[in-house]
């Protein structure tokens, strides 16, 4: 700040600003780009809870239970509710980036339309995999 | 026009920060793999539901599904390894602080799949 380049008593001329986070106006994309990092992070920790599952069912019936404990509690419940959705959203966003990659969907208009429909699906997704258990119809594997 | 560039910096195609597009293919190739092996490990998650111990062990001891699960989490540890380092040199600009967490990183990422693995070998044994 000390080289101000502009001399004292000079008429200030706005200029053009680096674009940031708080000075951007709030969009789609942007959302879904952030969401995409956000729900990643979060889904470091639910690999950490994988891994305690499998750790947990390899202890036998008292590590299961003791997994299942813990899981079924509404605050379990609400975390594992979290993840389904994260991966939803992380899953449905990593295919959208990819098209990307491969370079579709660039246009201003798709990639919007795209953000907004990741979002309403991975919603959709998340609620639709929760009903299924919750309607009985999970445990096929039995 | 001449290049600064010296032939063999020129073939080995590693640019300026010697890695490449690596970074980038391993992140997108695990991505990939990753779009199968999460329907598979949907579709595990939700036959298992409202079931018990027994049919849980007796699913993830049959030898396709111990590697379809070890393949699922392997590849999901080492895709956020990469994911994780991209936002470590996004925010993290101090060098010691940055080698700290890429050390971290790399010891979760690797702890984390041996801990699963050998938990798979294990369910598979009992």
């Amino acid at each position: 700040m000390a080289d101000h380049p502009q001399k004292p008593g000079a008429p200030v001329t706005e200029r053009p600003m680096s674009p940031h986070l708080t000075i951007y106006r709030w969009q789609v994309t942007m959302l879904a780009s952030i969401t995409h990092r956000v729900t990643g992070m979060g889904l470091g920790l639910g690999a950490l809870v994988l891994a305690w599952w499998l750790v947990s069912i390899s202890n036998g019936p008292e590590g299961y239970e003791d997994f299942m404990d813990y899981a079924e509690t509404p605050l379990g419940l609400l975390i594992l509710f979290g993840f389904t959705w994260a991966l939803s959203f992380h899953f449905l966003n990593g295919i959208r980036h990819l098209a990307w990659d491969l370079g579709y969907g660039f246009e201003k208009r798709t990639a919007t339309q795209s953000g907004s429909l990741v979002y309403v699906l991975s919603v959709v997704l998340a609620l639709g995999i929760f009903a299924f258990a919750w309607t009985g119809h999970g445990g096929y594997l039995q | 026009m001449s290049s600064l560039e010296t032939p063999l910096h020129k073939v080995q195609g590693l640019g300026a920060a010697h890695s490449g597009t690596g970074h980038f293919w391993r992140e997108r190739l695990t991505s990939v793999a990753l779009i199968p092996l999460s329907l598979w490990f949907a579709y595990a998650v939700l036959g298992l539901i409202d079931t018990n111990e027994v049919a849980v062990v007796s699913f993830l001891a049959h030898p396709w599904n111990a590697i379809l699960m070890a393949a699922f989490v392997v590849i999901s540890f080492y895709h956020l390894s990469l994911g994780l380092q991209v936002v470590i040199d996004d925010y993290v600009h101090t060098a010691g602080t940055k080698l700290f967490l890429r050390l971290l990183i790399t010891v979760l990422w690797i702890a984390g799949s041996l801990v699963s693995v050998f938990a798979l070998v294990r369910i598979a044994a009992l």
